[in-house]
């Protein structure tokens, strides 16, 4: 039973191995949640069905980061090197955090709020659940 | 409406001196030196025999120095085995939420007197760690794999406050300002210096060296980035409360008996106590709905508005969350606290002030201990034992304590009065 379970943290990071972004919805009363969780915090009902987002969304909050955890030094990332955490608001109207890319790390500005930005996987794809947006106007 | 089933009061406090104790202090250590301030802020005496059970708030001794089991650890250290003792960790709440306890099992009638306490060791390791571990607390499912930190989480609250109201980095330097100028005045601050001293000492230090600093004033100080560094952009390393050590300690008692302890009992009106989701999940990102919640069950329990707040102390993680919390816990509107801050009202001065001690800023932020902390400043001030910093010439009849959780999963509220 367990096996098949959609709903677990283990499925949600498989289906970000495999480019997929996925949510859940209440079948009784529409609520959507990401990541992906079993049980509607609106309507206490434990009926789910899975649910892809689109990945295209815009920035709500973000924080270039000077010091971070262990994992990120390892990364390479320090005071001279830092790098971009935010909130994504998906155009499906739930949010997400996530690491950024596109934003001036030399000189954030509050003005980058509302930003469109567009899921990538992290480039390092053998780290599951790390999820990756770039900012739309510093793609083309 | 939920009430106490019975009456319960302070009978005393203590704190240790918060700030880096040296790498072989532990949390007993540091947590005797509060319990003992505490046995002698009783103001009629208290036999340690009449001490029934202890709730200990603790975040993080397991990571920090390989310690579970907080509570009989203190409990042995204190000479208080066999008695009941519980460690609650909730992040940065651990021991506001333990005061909670600690209330309620008094109220509940089992028991008479209880001690509700708070200790933490962190300087033991270098400040990339501690990130790591405080950044435990966050969501380990999406919050922690996208980079977050603790700064990281405050800092993105700031951008979206700072876009929904217009809050500058001067707002938040007004913050850190007053907390330092509450500090400089309590002995056990970890930083007793104010804003100007700091600038001063290092204006001195840099003339030896042949170097001139020109700045005149606090805000020319903290704009330089070279004495003020980004920590997590916006917020910088004067907008972050102090990595420290220290332990705090209140002795609680049932309202029939504290006059055998204290002509001077603070009693606790009001207790509250919320849960919330990840920043993600939010609906309002420049707001804290646990505090908002925890705030309306204490106020309702106490039947007073914020209006009627004296002092309190808020949860200044970073200057950003002090701005917050003003908002959230009603004193000011929805994105006026920052113009409220400016006119001087939340100075020791002024109309409302606000983390007298120094605040998590300033004061320290030991974790664990943080929230019996608060509650140990708010019975100075509301007794008038607060020495140099004593709020003067008005009768401070309701104080409160608000004490969050990692980036506000947990918030205790608590509220007390004279009578």
């Amino acid at each position: 039973m367990m096996k098949d379970n959609n709903f677990t943290i283990a499925a949600y990071q498989g289906f970000i191995d495999d480019g997929k972004l996925m949510g859940s919805r209440c079948t009784k009363c529409g609520a959507m949640f990401l990541p992906l969780k079993p049980i509607c915090d609106q309507c206490q009902e434990a009926s789910m069905e899975l649910l892809q987002m689109s990945g295209r969304g815009k920035i709500v909050a973000y924080s270039v980061i000077m010091i971070g955890p262990q994992k990120m030094i390892e990364e390479g990332f320090d005071r001279q090197n830092p790098y971009c955490s935010g909130i994504v608001e998906l155009d499906e109207g739930i949010r997400i955090p996530a690491r950024i890319a596109g934003v001036d790390i030399a000189k954030p500005i509050k003005e980058t709020i509302g930003s469109p930005c567009r899921l990538e996987f992290t480039p390092n794809s053998n780290k599951p659940g790390i999820l990756f947006f770039k900012i739309l106007n510093e793609l083309s | 409406m939920k009430r106490l089933s019975r009456d319960v009061a302070i009978i005393g406090a203590g704190m240790s001196k918060y700030g880096m104790a040296g790498n072989r202090i532990t949390t007993r250590d540091l947590f005797i030196e509060a319990y003992q301030d505490a046995l002698q802020s009783v103001g009629k005496g208290i036999d340690p025999k009449q001490i029934e059970a202890l709730y200990i708030g603790n975040a993080t001794s397991d990571l920090f120095e390989h310690q579970l089991h907080t509570g009989p650890i203190m409990a042995n250290w204190s000479g208080l085995i066999p008695r009941p003792a519980v460690r609650i960790e909730d992040a940065c709440a651990s021991s506001g939420v333990a005061f909670r306890e600690a209330v309620m099992s008094i109220a509940s009638g089992i028991y008479d007197v209880v001690l509700a306490g708070g200790t933490e060791k962190m300087t033991n390791l270098p400040t990339p760690e501690v990130t790591e571990v405080l950044a435990y607390a966050l969501d380990g499912v999406s919050e922690f794999p996208s980079g977050f930190t603790f700064p990281g989480v405050y800092a993105a609250m700031c951008t979206a406050h700072m876009a929904k109201w217009g809050t500058s980095a001067e707002d938040l330097m007004r913050v850190a300002i007053k907390s330092h100028n509450n500090a400089a005045l309590n002995p056990k601050a970890h930083f007793n210096m104010d804003i100007k001293d700091i600038m001063r000492d290092r204006q001195e230090k840099a003339a030896k060296e042949g170097k001139n600093y020109s700045w005149k004033f606090e805000m020319d100080f903290l704009s330089d980035s070279t004495q003020n560094p980004v920590v997590a952009w916006p917020l910088r390393l004067f907008d972050c409360s102090t990595i420290c050590d220290g332990a705090s300690c209140v002795l609680l008692a049932a309202a029939d008996v504290t006059s055998n302890f204290t002509d001077d009992p603070i009693y606790i009106l009001g207790t509250g106590q919320a849960s919330e989701y990840p920043l993600h999940q939010r609906k309002e990102l420049s707001s804290i709905m646990a505090t908002k919640n925890a705030a309306g069950q204490a106020y309702e329990m106490a039947g007073i508005k914020p209006k009627d707040i004296k002092i309190a102390e808020v949860h200044d993680c970073f200057t950003i969350a002090e701005i917050i919390a003003l908002e959230d816990l009603g004193f000011f509107n929805p994105g006026e606290a920052t113009s409220d801050i400016n006119e001087g009202v939340t100075k020791r001065t002024g109309r409302l002030p606000i983390n007298t001690g120094g605040g998590l800023k300033a004061k320290g932020h030991p974790v664990g201990a943080t929230g019996t902390g608060q509650v140990y400043e708010i019975w100075k001030q509301m007794t008038g034992k607060a020495g140099p910093r004593q709020v003067v010439g008005r009768d401070l009849d309701f104080g409160l304590t608000h004490n969050v959780g990692a980036h506000g999963t947990t918030v205790a509220v608590h509220i007390f009065g004279k009578k």
